[in-house]
């Protein structure tokens, strides 16, 4: 496997087809938890844990069991197992860890379980036929770039809160409109690759 | 056909199992403890996350309550009620303490006070006290702009008259008002309190006099007047000690400038019970203003012109002989 195929891989799952801004997956936890960037950077670093390791286990998963019994149709279900014993995981390790980060995070922590990134994320891989190495460099890029967006958008979020926003465009109006902008600044990476 | 069957089940159920095994081990190892204290006490607080007992919210406060570092009534807004069930959960007495309310210590209404100009700034009162210290001709008074009634989270504070005027009934002691305002214009007072000095002013008589028909100008006269010591001068400013005041209103009677509150509707006077009076004298002796009148032995009498129901013969009388009305 060549270096360069790789960083097309990565490049083009954390810009090109960034999951928030290109394929609008994980919207939720996006408009949520992006009021500030520290939040938003922990929130950031939890769906890349659960993003990475799940997508390496559900490959796993997918070529020994599902392919080898037949099972595909079990697809979904099974990567939901995954992807919801993962975030338990995370979740009891952040809450030992980092106290501060656990109340930050909220109830999106346990709500990265039904992010539809992580999920759509796990399926892509099956569905572009990568092999290990290359789901690896996928799913990193998929959250880097989820990770990029949300950091992005809450550090711009932080300033429009100072803004003197219209009345009727206050709170999550103009967040929407943030959100929009950003998805259209980041087609201009369309032709990267 | 069993193998369709099985696989899927065996699989799957396997998976679950071993999902499930791990995070049990991992939820062990990553086990924090939580006293459970921390949250029966959460649900005893009002919940208003406003912070003045200076914890940031009432999270944050019930731990400091559970590890003993913050004292059971260290919650201002959840009063005695809630002093009582932190109290019963952390196993202590609670002494709660006088319920206290903010006050704006200001009589400078629209028709007591003038203005110095026309201020046409934006309307907070950090601002336009910038300005000159604001456009009210005192610069100790209340600039009415509604800085507190912003910052209030419990919508206690009007403006009446283009000064704030704080519900004593729905004020929960927060001190947010007290904080935000830059006049340093509200104080705490008790809520039984029936007797302020309304106002803030620290400048001579002369120019008290001159700025605001109601403003204190520094006479003495109710240091004088008051039978308990309990009006302290400082500052060219009259100021109740609250732990002296018996609320007998003899201060605002006589002050010449009006310029102490006083409720006095609700102002009492003593009457002795003459079946239970053993003439003691007690009250007589202890009276500060000699409204009652009486021989050893004989029933004794209160002459109602010269009482200011101060309360102080009512709290001594040995045989409960005296009732307020």
């Amino acid at each position: 496997m060549e270096i360069g195929a790789l960083f097309t891989i990565f490049v083009s799952a954390a810009l090109v087809n960034n999951f928030v801004l290109a394929r609008f997956l994980g919207i939720c936890p996006f408009l949520g938890v992006s009021k500030q960037i520290e939040t938003a950077f922990g929130m950031g670093m939890a769906v890349t844990f659960v993003m990475t390791l799940s997508s390496i286990i559900t490959y796993i998963i997918q070529v020994t069991i599902l392919d080898n019994l037949g099972l595909q149709y079990l697809q979904w279900i099974a990567f939901i197992l995954v992807i919801a014993s993962l975030v338990q995981f995370v979740e009891l390790f952040v809450k030992k860890a980092s106290p501060g980060l656990y109340q930050a995070l909220g109830v999106f922590l346990p709500l990265i379980t039904t992010n539809c990134a992580v999920l759509g994320l796990a399926i892509l891989n099956i569905q572009e036929e990568y092999n290990l190495i290359q789901t690896t460099i996928h799913a990193v890029g998929a959250s880097v770039g989820f990770l990029i967006a949300i950091v992005l958008f809450a550090g711009i979020r932080e300033r429009v809160a100072l803004a003197d926003v219209p009345e009727l465009l206050k709170g999550f109006p103009i967040a929407l409109i943030t959100a929009g902008l950003m998805s259209i600044a980041f087609l201009g990476f369309t032709g990267l690759v | 056909m069993l193998d369709s069957i099985l696989n899927p089940v065996l699989s799957l159920g396997g998976l679950g199992l071993l999902f499930g095994g791990g995070l049990a081990i991992a939820s062990r190892v990553f086990e924090v403890k939580v006293d459970p204290k921390v949250e029966q006490i959460q649900q005893a607080l009002p919940g208003a996350n406003c912070g003045a007992c200076g914890y940031p919210g009432c999270a944050a406060f019930a731990e400091a309550v559970a590890s003993e570092k913050a004292p059971v009534n260290g919650c201002p807004v959840g009063g005695s009620s809630c002093a009582e069930s932190l109290g019963a959960i952390m196993g202590v007495s609670a002494d709660a303490g006088e319920k206290q309310v903010a006050r704006v210590i200001c009589g400078g209404k629209d028709c007591n006070a003038q203005e110095k100009f026309e201020y046409n700034g934006i309307k907070d009162c950090k601002s336009a006290a910038m300005v000159q210290g604001g456009s009210k001709s005192c610069s100790y008074g209340c600039l009415g702009l509604g800085s507190c009634v912003e910052v209030c989270p419990f919508d206690a504070i009007k403006i009446v008259d283009g000064i704030a005027n704080i519900d004593k009934e729905k004020c929960t002691a927060c001190e947010k008002c007290i904080v935000e305002c830059p006049k340093n214009v509200i104080e705490m007072a008790p809520y039984d309190q029936k007797v302020v000095v309304d106002c803030n002013s620290k400048e001579f008589g002369k120019d008290v006099k001159v700025k605001c028909t109601v403003g204190c100008i520094g006479c003495q006269i109710c240091v004088k007047a008051c039978p308990f010591d309990a009006m302290e001068f400082e500052n060219k400013l009259a100021k109740i000690n609250y732990d002296k005041c018996t609320n007998c209103m003899v201060c605002a009677e006589k002050c010449p400038t009006n310029s102490i509150w006083a409720d006095f509707e609700s102002r009492k006077t003593a009457e002795v019970i003459e079946d239970k009076c053993i003439g003691c004298t007690i009250c007589a002796k202890k009276c500060p203003v000699d409204a009652i009148e009486g021989e050893l032995k004989g029933i004794h009498k209160v002459i109602e012109d010269k009482c200011i129901g101060c309360g102080i013969c009512y709290e001594k009388c040995p045989k409960d002989a005296i009732k307020m009305k």
